[in-house]
């Protein structure tokens, strides 16, 4: 596995600069915008990335405090098959579907629903126990920097296209930055708290503020949006060649934020495992210098493997 | 739950550190907001729910840091969790005490808004009940949960409202829009009436799901 790394990050960035140039000189000029609008190609990605990401941090938060008990994890699967059942049969009801936006389809819906509960079962069976929770770090890290990206590129294209840098009260710019927000308390929470249930607590808000975003959404319902309409699932029209440029930019920013996540996730697991070989070090101290020494070499050998 | 809830008043009738301390922050908040805004009568009546709100959370954050804290001293939080009693039964009593401390705070301090803004409600004024028992229901419920949490941190105090507030965000929004409504007559305060009611069911079934775990935490 450690070796696919350095073969991976080449590949990685070939395909980074393979967007980056369908994004800047292959895509079509926009009619109305101009150049400007090719911070899209970085805008876009970056969100859906962030996105995905915060998912996953939800996913495995929930797994985590599931995991703690056998009884509640087996209710909490049946919920979330109960869950995928629901959204599965759903948008096929008449009443429902022609409450979705012009654009979404029922199958898309019902593939989405299947594949974010089988994304929840992937993730309890490839990441058991601390695994989980070590997972729920990076994505939360990685996902706020990608929606640090969201927030700073945005502005940059709206000050020439609107006019104005920020939209106040405008529906998708608050609640990105809400959820950034949540997220960056969900970090500090995090490092402020040094106890053995860090953990767990850091889960605890996660789901709180998983429960708090489709409220953000409704509470500002009311306020117009200037933003462009989604690309996907909405009603918003775009050119095929750009759909296609864009699209390509998502998949090289999806590798990016992998490769990303999993060095940090080797990182934090190295980490655990140097700290965890010092409270052994410390508990083996009164024995004498050759436990210490041997619980550091215990360390380095773990640590360079 | 009784007891403790019984206990909580008590000591804060006794002592009234928190109900003083609150009175006089949001006190100096509106006299800030007075000095800094200056409004005629009609341009009040579009911001003075904004700073309602804003006076009523930093307030509420003072009263919300003293509730667990109190308990840390001679470790009665340790033994509230070996005892037999729920957690939840706790909890609850906890986030009463907290409400009825802020009700009594938004009593008095919102006649206090009326005089110094010269206030006139143009809207349907009893929907100001509602809005303030969900609006604070909504802070308390949340405050409580996270001050449990933010027992575990360093610096505890800090850590309160940098949880609470990305969260309380919806509620706030809902708040301030739904009293703003009420006092211009420009639109329908319903649908944020729903919406905190909403998130008022959703957060405290989520913070009673969640209470036991938190507590337990150690």
């Amino acid at each position: 596995m450690k070796k696919a790394f350095p073969i991976l990050a080449v590949l990685t960035a070939l395909f980074l600069a393979y967007a980056f140039y369908q994004a800047m000189f292959v895509a079509p000029t926009d009619a109305a915008q101009g150049e400007v609008y090719r911070i899209i190609y970085y805008h876009v990605p970056s969100a859906w990335t962030a996105f995905l990401l915060f998912f996953v941090n939800f996913l495995a938060s929930v797994q985590y405090l599931a995991s703690a008990k056998a009884s509640s994890q087996r209710a909490t699967n049946w919920v979330v098959i109960a869950i995928g059942i629901i959204g599965f049969i759903a948008p096929f009801i008449p009443q429902v579907r022609q409450q979705l936006p012009t654009g979404m389809y029922p199958s898309s819906v019902a593939t989405t629903a299947l594949i974010l509960v089988g994304l929840y079962f992937l993730i309890g069976k490839y990441f058991p126990g601390q695994n989980l929770d070590v997972l729920a770090v990076t994505a939360a890290e990685v996902g706020v920097v990608f929606c640090t990206i969201v927030l700073v590129t945005g502005p940059i294209w709206a000050r020439p296209v609107w006019g104005i840098w920020w939209a106040p009260g405008d529906i998708r710019l608050t609640s990105t930055l809400v959820l950034w927000l949540i997220y960056v308390s969900y970090l500090v929470l995090r490092r402020f708290s040094d106890s053995a249930q860090t953990q767990k607590l850091a889960a605890v808000l996660a789901v709180f503020g998983a429960l708090d975003v489709p409220l953000v959404y409704f509470s500002i319902w009311f306020f117009r949006t200037q933003h462009p309409q989604p690309v996907i699932g909405g009603g918003g029209s775009m050119d095929p060649r750009m759909l296609h440029v864009l699209l390509i930019s998502w998949m090289a920013f999806l590798c990016f934020a992998f490769l990303v996540c999993w060095s940090r996730f080797r990182l934090e697991k190295l980490r655990r495992e140097v700290e965890e070989a010092e409270a052994l070090e410390s508990l083996l101290e009164p024995a004498g210098p050759a436990a210490l020494s041997s619980a550091v070499k215990v360390t380095f050998s773990r640590g360079s493997k | 739950m009784l007891a403790t809830l019984g206990k909580d008043i008590r000591l804060e009738w006794r002592s009234k550190d928190a109900l003083n301390a609150m009175l006089f922050f949001s006190l100096l908040v509106v006299v800030i907001f007075v000095f800094s805004f200056d409004p005629l009568a009609e341009e009040s009546r579009h911001i003075v729910g904004g700073l309602v709100w804003v006076a009523f959370l930093f307030a509420a954050v003072v009263a919300l840091n003293q509730t667990w804290a109190r308990e840390l001293r001679n470790q009665v939080l340790d033994a509230y969790r070996v005892s037999p009693a729920p957690a939840n039964a706790l909890f609850v009593a906890k986030v009463l005490g907290n409400f009825i401390l802020v009700s009594l705070l938004e009593a008095l301090m919102a006649p206090l808004f009326v005089i110094f803004y010269n206030l006139r409600v143009l809207g349907p004024a009893w929907q100001l009940i509602p809005v303030a028992l969900l609006g604070t229901w909504a802070l308390v419920v949340n405050g409580t949960f996270f001050a449990a949490m933010s027992l575990r941190t360093r610096s505890r105090e800090l850590m309160l409202p940098l949880l609470l507030f990305p969260v309380s965000i919806p509620a706030v929004i809902s708040m301030v829009a739904a009293t703003t409504n009420i006092l211009t007559a420009e639109d329908s305060a319903h649908f944020y009436i729903v919406l905190l009611l909403t998130y008022d069911v959703v957060f405290t079934t989520a913070c009673l799901a969640l209470f036991e775990t938190v507590l337990q935490a150690e």
